[in-house]
């Protein structure tokens, strides 16, 4: 019980203001000129130092993009998004080069150090067991201000940097495998990130090897009026293991703020990759006034055989979400999955699910979705499963789970389910209900207040993803949902 | 995502036009601005393809290369009609769009009267599909059907839509009004000249009043290479039971749409179905079904079993509205896929506004049970019999629930004669 009670003290330790990663960081910042054109890519591209490939590619996918519409297929409602009116680069000012750590911004590293990011490497060491490490790349607007444990990283040969630093240093990686996952022309939002992308992580794992700690990214939105089009590129060569967190968060502001990430995840033989978001933008005030319209392109590619991707996202921030993490069952054996909790609550609109593509033969897939929706908030699973004629034995086996606390909200389910291959089994299942008064009542009975009964309810419903996150991020993600959901009761 | 407006017509389009003209021509002052306003809302959204959400996995754009001239009025013999295979009914015959009382049984039966109708309804009841639209620009003729109050028909009623000739579309508009309290089995037909290539294209709309009892039975058998629409519009009202089951056999191309609406509170409606497929057969059923009153309870249960290069699609839609409070709704869709070319697409799909509700849906896919078929063969039942008796089983399971026995009898005969398993007892 004692995860209950302190679940519900957080609630009411943050009653007044809810979003506690509100604050905005004063500093002082390079922005580029509002708009979008070939100038401001060649000047995104010329900040970066890029090789002149990297500019022509992305002046490519810009070219593309301006053939390009707005999708209007997902179930989410929001004003039409002036791209001219925003700024596609905001940097903070920097001093003479940072080398280490102690150069950076103070401002900045107060700013983690609110956020809860620890980013100074002794003060992990002091803190916690060496195997519990976690390395960061704190990814501040447009660029990576530092990325941590890089030298101990690069002992076991895994390389953990910002893209723009790969794209100098690795060009003959980043050549090989960017764009190869999600195609410069894959989506609307794909595309333009493909033209003005800024800042990301770039990780690598050569083969054989079993990372030696958990690398995160930590995004965070300060600017107003830029919108952060970051890029992940997460390769695991041969027989490799790494597990790859990502949180998120952004300042309260009147305006909407637009997020347009791509990731893209490449797994060769017999390696794994886990990756793990608890994605806690900014998700607007009570009226519905602001937040971050996350529109995000997330594939990963079991390029070849016995290799597996997993999913685990927890959704609880932004305005808007569009989001399916995905996974193309290429190799033979290969496995996909997908654990995802999505809470809406408020104004926020969710349209979030995924897609398993079946092409190899012995493939599986497991997905696993449970959607809250509190508020007025709507929230729709969206989700494909296909075989492909050559997909022998491919197996999905997919639940997604509603749960409706208010009679204002909607939760939808909307799979598309295709095969193309009698020997492949998918089981589907879906259910939509709200929390029943006899469950309620078994737990009040027994001297449980009613939003202590909530909480340990929905902790419940939820228990199958929380158990796939890595430990730290399980403790943060149940109390952030209580926190999401705080207000919704009574 | 919206399809730019600008793609050129296609050959099928082309010649809806000068169809289109040619009858608008003919139509009396009376219709011609309703067939006009049709036609309109057809061409505004033209032949349906897959890039419209609804016909995502029926391109028919593509499936339609061309539209039949529109079939005459004929007078085939009354043998070429099959109909509910011989059961004892009250007969209703549409030849070609329009009524044949000469084909009809003589129709003077309490409660019962039916009326021959230019095909034109009166409101769609919710529907805006552009094959609805083109149903009643081009349509040739139908009737009404009215079931007074209480009444309780004693046989079922038969309603036979017959396409005669080959390279020919019909159309047909059919009202179906059922009073309160009535108690009424009603089996309708879809059929043709064998081998024919031709369109069908149906659109009915049924009222069913408060305390009613209706039990649907839908045969779709048309010719093998027929193309097949069918709209099927339904509104609901308190404390009533419907029941509707389609049976799937027969076209190259079909399509069956349902929009079903519950108007009055505490009813049930129970659609369930089978596909029966081969060749390179490709069957579509997409569900509506929208609860707009409380404590409504609807079942929607479909099996199809795919052989061949064949192609089934099933899309089913709960919608459940914030004022459907205690909705209990629940979707399963199971398929057999018996060779390596078949496919199958199916999207369940909910959209609930409502909190206290119970909804679930379900799917599953795959082929037979290697361990069932190892239980029957180790029985010294032979292989291909064993999955005969396999997929009867699996079909059964849906057809046992329509609860008129001489309508699972039927159906029962005619699954089996499918499988040629004609000698092969059930139970």
């Amino acid at each position: 019980m004692a995860a209950v009670q302190e679940t519900i003290d957080q609630v009411k330790a943050i009653d007044v203001d809810q979003y506690k990663y509100g604050f905005v960081t004063d500093i002082e910042s390079e922005l580029a000129p509002k708009g979008l054109n070939e100038d401001i890519v060649a000047y995104i591209s010329a900040k970066k130092d890029e090789p002149e490939w990297m500019l022509n590619w992305r002046l490519e996918a810009f070219r593309r993009w301006k053939t390009m519409e707005e999708p209007t297929w997902a179930r989410v409602d929001y004003p039409k998004i002036d791209f001219e009116d925003l700024h596609y680069y905001a940097a903070p000012k920097k001093r003479e080069g940072p080398k280490s750590l102690d150069e950076v911004d103070p401002e900045i590293l107060e700013t983690y150090k609110k956020l809860g990011i620890p980013l100074s490497e002794q003060e992990i060491l002091a803190g916690v067991a060496p195997e519990n490490r976690v390395a960061v790349d704190a990814v501040f607007d447009s660029v990576s201000v530092a990325t941590t444990f890089k030298e101990e990283l690069a002992k076991a040969g895994v390389i953990f940097c910002p893209i723009s630093e790969a794209i100098r240093e690795h060009p003959e990686l980043v050549q090989k495998y960017l764009g190869s996952v999600v195609p410069v022309s894959d989506n609307f939002y794909a595309t333009l990130n493909s033209a003005v992308f800024s800042d990301g992580s770039f990780v690598y794992i050569p083969p054989g090897v079993r990372c030696p700690m958990e690398l995160s990214t930590y995004f965070r939105i300060n600017e107003p009026n830029t919108g952060q089009f970051e890029r992940t590129l997460i390769i695991a060569d041969k027989g490799s293991y790494v597990s790859y967190l990502e949180g998120c968060t952004a300042p309260q502001r009147d305006e909407n703020q637009l997020h347009a990430a791509v990731v893209e995840l490449v797994a060769l033989e017999d390696a794994q990759i886990k990756y793990s978001t608890v994605q806690n933008w900014y998700p607007g005030d009570s009226e519905g006034k602001g937040g971050i319209y996350n529109f995000v392109t997330k594939r990963g590619d079991c390029r070849e055989k016995n290799s597996k991707i997993s999913w685990t996202q927890v959704e609880t921030g932004s305005a808007i979400t569009w989001k399916y993490p995905s996974c193309i069952l290429r190799g033979d054996n290969s496995q996909g999955e997908f654990y995802s909790i999505a809470i809406s609550n408020g104004h926020q609109q969710i349209d979030s699910g995924t897609k398993m593509i079946h092409l190899g033969k012995n493939t599986a897939s497991r997905i696993i979705s449970k959607g809250i929706s509190a508020g007025v908030s709507q929230n729709t699973y969206r989700g494909q499963v296909s075989a492909h004629r050559k997909a022998s034995n491919a197996r999905n086996f997919t639940q997604c789970d509603s749960l409706l606390i208010g009679d204002k909200c909607g939760a939808h389910t909307v799979p598309y389910i295709e095969s193309k291959n009698s020997s492949a089994v998918f089981e589907h299942e879906a259910t939509t209900s709200k929390i029943s008064d006899d469950q309620m009542f078994y737990c009040q009975a027994r001297g449980l207040d009613e939003e202590e009964a909530v909480a340990l309810i929905v902790n419940g419903f939820v228990r199958d993803v929380i158990q796939q996150l890595p430990m730290e991020f399980a403790v943060e993600a149940q109390k952030l949902i209580s926190i999401s959901l705080e207000g919704s009761v009574g | 995502m919206n399809a730019p407006a600008n793609i050129k017509e296609t050959k099928a389009e082309q010649s809806l036009n000068a169809q289109f003209d040619a009858i608008f021509a003919q139509t009396t002052q009376e219709n011609a601005n309703q067939r006009k306003q049709a036609w309109d809302a057809f061409k505004a959204k033209g032949i349906p393809h897959r890039r419209v959400e609804e016909w995502h996995y029926t391109d028919l754009r593509t499936k339609m290369n061309d539209a039949f001239a529109l079939a005459s009025k004929t007078a085939p013999k009354a043998d070429a009609l099959k109909g509910a295979g011989g059961l004892k009914t009250y007969r209703i015959a549409i030849v070609n769009g329009r009524y044949a009382p000469e084909l009809s049984s003589d129709q003077d039966v309490a409660g019962l009267s039916i009326a021959q109708t230019g095909g034109f309804l009166a409101s769609q009841l919710g529907t805006d599909d552009a094959m609805a639209h083109l149903n009643q620009a081009l349509v040739q003729g139908g009737i009404s059907i009215k079931i007074a109050a209480d009444a309780k028909i004693d046989l079922p009623i038969e309603i036979v839509r017959y396409t005669d000739g080959s390279e020919v579309s019909s159309y047909a508009g059919t009202s179906v009004e059922i009073g309160s309290g009535a108690k009424a089995l009603i089996i309708e037909s879809f059929e043709g000249d064998a081998d024919a290539a031709y369109q069908s294209n149906a659109l009915t709309e049924v009222k069913v009043g408060d305390k009613a009892d209706v039990h649907w039975l839908k045969l779709q058998v048309e010719s093998a290479k027929a193309q097949h629409i069918e709209t099927l519009s339904i509104e609901l009202g308190a404390e009533t039971n419907f029941q509707h089951f389609i049976y799937n056999e027969g076209a190259s191309l079909s399509r069956a749409q349902l929009f079903l609406e519950f108007k009055g509170e505490n009813t049930h409606a129970g659609l369930r179905g089978t596909s029966l497929l081969k060749d390179s057969q490709h069957a579509d059923i997409t569900l509506f079904v929208k609860h707009a009153v409380r404590g409504c309870e609807s079942r929607e249960y479909y099996r199809s079993v795919v052989d061949d290069k064949a192609r089934a699609v099933f899309q089913g839609k709960i919608i459940v509205e914030q004022a459907a409070q205690k909705t209990d709704g629940q979707m399963m869709i199971k398929t057999l896929l018996l060779s390596d070319t078949a496919e199958i697409n199916a999207k369940p799909e909910l959209e609930i506004f409502a909190d206290d509700v119970q909804c679930a849906h379900g799917s599953t896919t795959g082929d037979i049970d290697e361990d069932l078929l190892f239980y029957l063969m180790a029985r010294g039942i032979p292989e291909a019999q064993a999955r005969k008796i396999l997929v009867l089983a699996f079909l059964s399971e849906a057809i046992e629930e329509f609860e008129e026995e001489q309508c699972v009898e039927l159906l029962e005969a005619m699954t089996r004669s499918w499988l040629h398993a004609d000698d092969m007892v059930s139970e």
